[in-house]
């Protein structure tokens, strides 16, 4: 490398300032950064702002669907407003989270000082963050996207939505999606080639061997949505014939390559949150995980079983039965290795000695809001059921359940795990505790009682509803509910600006933990490592800080 | 990371031609492909994209044995193979837009367009970074071994020949055999 000496590269010599903008550059620092710790935590601010954005928006359709016969929204803003909020979410929420925690903890799990290409990895969040604007543009453009997040044809044709939103969630979509590619080849690259010396594949974190596997997933999955966009855009405006069927084209084209991305993209939205919680599950339960080959065997099976299963979304399309009965028989399958998972944090909670922090309760409530969100899952793959309950409350209460009670209670659990770690200070836990009960009671609020509505047959995306019997009753629960995780999300958001600056001092290891990025400052230095402690088992910083007791010399010291 | 690129890229390329396929089901689609591609023509600047995977893999073979000049020349070569190639594309585009076949005519339209469209940008694509290589091979950066650039861009150009053999038989050649 000795012909870069003499290329100037305009980065920070002191050590980076945490979660604050005050650097010795400032601003400029954060926007011209390539250190993969200030990108994990743009990734992660970028997050919460959408988070923001995204509940006001639902907010807002909660209020319109709180009394049946309500006029407080008109039927066009409704259908913008849930189409931005489940775009939003799932696209500039769920996913910048990941790749927010993935990025700055996969280096220091593994313990290297940066990923393997900086710049792409500051590109990758570029693109993400603008493709995030792109979308949100439409709102000043002429009308944002309104025919839902998978935008079904012929509904996303020019015919019947000449606003240019579905153009904007075109081109935001292919934007973001190139940026989730290159950053998912980047982590590759990192986790095969960066890994510090003694941390084979079998030692390493299950986080990282579920951003290994989800990597593989991204790279697989988002070529189908980026030409399914793109073939959109196409006919949009070029008039190309592929998704309109008066003009030849194939409305089921669209449903198929969008599920073939859209299935994955759920597991691609859960897996890295399966990888967390196999972290929080051992640190506070004091024991390490139960059945670390299953847990991550499962992962691959999950992978592998993901892109077999796209159909179950098309059950009542009519492909016949032999078609839907594979798939039905295809998405039960895939029940079991998430199963396996859910027993997996099970026996490692059992007979451990447990501490009920805020990142262990969130965790802990995940393993039954995401198994309710699992069974209704399964419910799904029953094709007469899917005939009676598809496109109902029934599908919003599920998807609902598996992506907050889910992916959301995983990167919440996995805030209060790491916030420490990326500030330096403690997020104050008895706030937690409100913030915790008021959520999960509001979470339950809202979506419980969907089911039954979806079961009484109310139809989701419809901008108000009759008076029927018991409907005005349950909406109005719901959207209570709505209002309360409203307040605690304002309180998440009030615990992360106040914390940062005047929480307790954390210290470098505050849960007596077991990782690598334990090991570091908090938050960590410019340089993540100068030296890296010794590797020997999946919990190396345990064995460090009790030598008389590892993991290694238990397991028979087999390769020392 | 090139590999992984490539693998990616083969997902998308695999949507299009699944597109392809499935409108070429339909019996007026047929006819369409029949009656306006000239199979023999572009059978012709085809083998000319084959043989470019050739001449760059002599490129970098004598790479390798550190014989910078003849590095040059085959990459000249592969260049000039690549752009008379677009050429061919551009040709046979300006032929069927003169038949009034085009992005809105038909499912036709719209697939060929499509999928050949996005391989000759990717071929567009390789050959900018080829130009730049041998840019950089002028300047002498390729006098020491060594480097990986030569094989990674290798693993580029060769997929884009790989997706041509399979978008060539797909598109110009099944419909002669069904």
């Amino acid at each position: 490398m000795s012909e870069l000496e003499h290329i100037r590269i305009p980065e920070p010599e002191k050590p980076l300032p945490g979660l604050s903008i005050t650097g010795d550059q400032g601003l400029i620092q954060w926007l011209s950064s390539v250190d993969h710790k200030q990108i994990g935590i743009m990734y992660l601010w970028l997050a919460v702002l959408f988070l923001l954005v995204g509940g006001i928006e639902i907010l807002l359709v909660r209020v319109q669907l709180a009394v049946p016969n309500n006029h407080f929204l008109n039927p066009e803003t409704f259908d913008q407003l849930f189409t931005m909020h489940g775009t939003t979410m799932i696209f500039f929420v769920l996913a910048p989270a990941i790749f927010g925690f993935s990025t700055y903890f996969v280096p220091l799990m593994i313990g290297a000082n940066d990923m393997a290409f900086p710049r792409l990895n500051a590109f990758s969040f570029w693109c993400t963050f603008f493709g995030g604007f792109l979308l949100y543009f439409s709102f000043v453009a002429g009308g944002a996207p309104d025919a839902g997040w998978f935008n079904y044809a012929p509904l996303n044709q020019y015919k019947y939505s000449s606003s240019p939103g579905i153009d904007y969630y075109c081109s935001g979509l292919l934007l973001a999606g190139i940026g989730t590619v290159a950053a998912s080849v980047n982590f590759i690259v990192t986790i095969l080639k960066l890994r510090t010396e003694g941390m084979g594949l079998k030692r390493m974190p299950l986080f990282v061997w579920m951003i290994l596997i989800n990597s593989f997933l991204v790279l697989a999955a988002f070529p189908a949505l980026n030409a399914a966009l793109v073939m959109l855009l196409l006919d949009r405006e070029l008039h190309a014939h592929f998704f309109n069927p008066t003009g030849g084209g194939s409305a089921l084209l669209w449903q198929h390559l969008f599920w073939l991305f859209g299935h994955p993209e759920v597991y691609i939205l859960i897996l890295p949150v399966f990888g967390i919680f196999s972290e929080v599950f051992p640190v506070f339960s004091r024991k390490p995980v139960f059945g670390y080959g299953f847990v991550v065997g499962s992962g691959i099976a999950i992978a592998l079983l993901a892109f077999g299963v796209w159909v179950h979304h098309m059950f009542a399309t009519g492909l016949g039965n032999t078609v839907n009965n594979f798939f039905a028989a295809s998405s039960l399958l895939i029940g079991v290795p998430t199963g396996v998972k859910i027993f997996n944090w099970l026996a490692t909670m059992y007979g451990g000695n447990i501490r009920f922090s805020v990142a262990m309760l969130f965790a802990i409530a995940f393993l039954v809001e995401f198994t309710i969100g699992g069974l209704s899952g399964v419910s799904f793959a029953i094709v007469p059921i899917d005939w009676q309950l598809t496109d109902t409350y029934y599908v919003v209460a599920h998807l609902h359940y598996v992506f907050i009670g889910g992916s959301l209670f995983g990167l919440i659990s996995g805030t209060f795990y790491w916030f420490p770690k990326m500030s330096g200070r403690m997020l104050d836990e008895k706030v937690g505790r409100w913030f915790f009960w008021l959520f999960v009671i509001g979470f339950n609020l809202t979506f419980l009682v969907q089911h039954a509505l979806g079961a009484m047959g109310m139809p989701r995306r419809v901008y108000t509803y009759p008076d029927l019997p018991g409907w005005g009753l349950l909406n109005l629960i719901s959207s209570s509910g709505g209002l309360l995780m409203g307040i605690a999300v304002c309180l998440l958001v009030y615990m992360l600006f106040t914390s940062r600056k005047t929480g307790k001092e954390a210290g470098n290891d505050p849960w007596d933990a077991n990782t690598l990025e334990w090991t570091t400052t908090s938050p960590p230095q410019l340089k993540n490592f100068n030296t890296v402690i010794p590797v020997k088992s999946t919990r190396p910083f345990r064995d460090f800080k009790r030598p008389d007791d590892t993991d290694w010399a238990r397991e028979g010291g087999n390769d020392e | 990371m090139m590999k992984l690129v490539v693998g990616t890229e083969a997902m998308f390329f695999l949507s299009l031609i699944v597109a392809f396929v499935y409108f070429s089901l339909s019996p007026a689609f047929k006819v369409l492909q029949l009656g306006t591609l000239d199979i023999k023509t572009t059978g012709i600047f085809s083998a000319l994209l084959f043989f470019s995977s050739f001449t760059f893999w002599r490129a970098d073979a004598n790479f390798r044995k550190g014989r910078t000049q003849r590095l040059k020349f085959w990459l000249l070569i592969t260049i000039l193979l690549g752009v008379v190639f677009l050429l061919g594309q551009a040709k046979e585009y300006m032929k069927l837009l003169n038949e009034h076949v085009n992005l809105a005519s038909s499912t036709f339209g719209t697939s060929f367009f499509t999928l050949t469209g996005f391989h000759g940008l990717h071929v567009l694509v390789g050959l900018i970074i080829l130009t730049i290589v041998t840019c950089l091979a002028f300047m002498g950066d390729f006098d020491v071994g060594g480097s990986s650039v030569i094989s990674t861009v290798g693993i580029y150009w060769h997929f884009v020949d790989i997706v041509w053999a399979f978008v060539f038989f797909v598109v110009y050649v099944s419909p002669h055999l069904m």
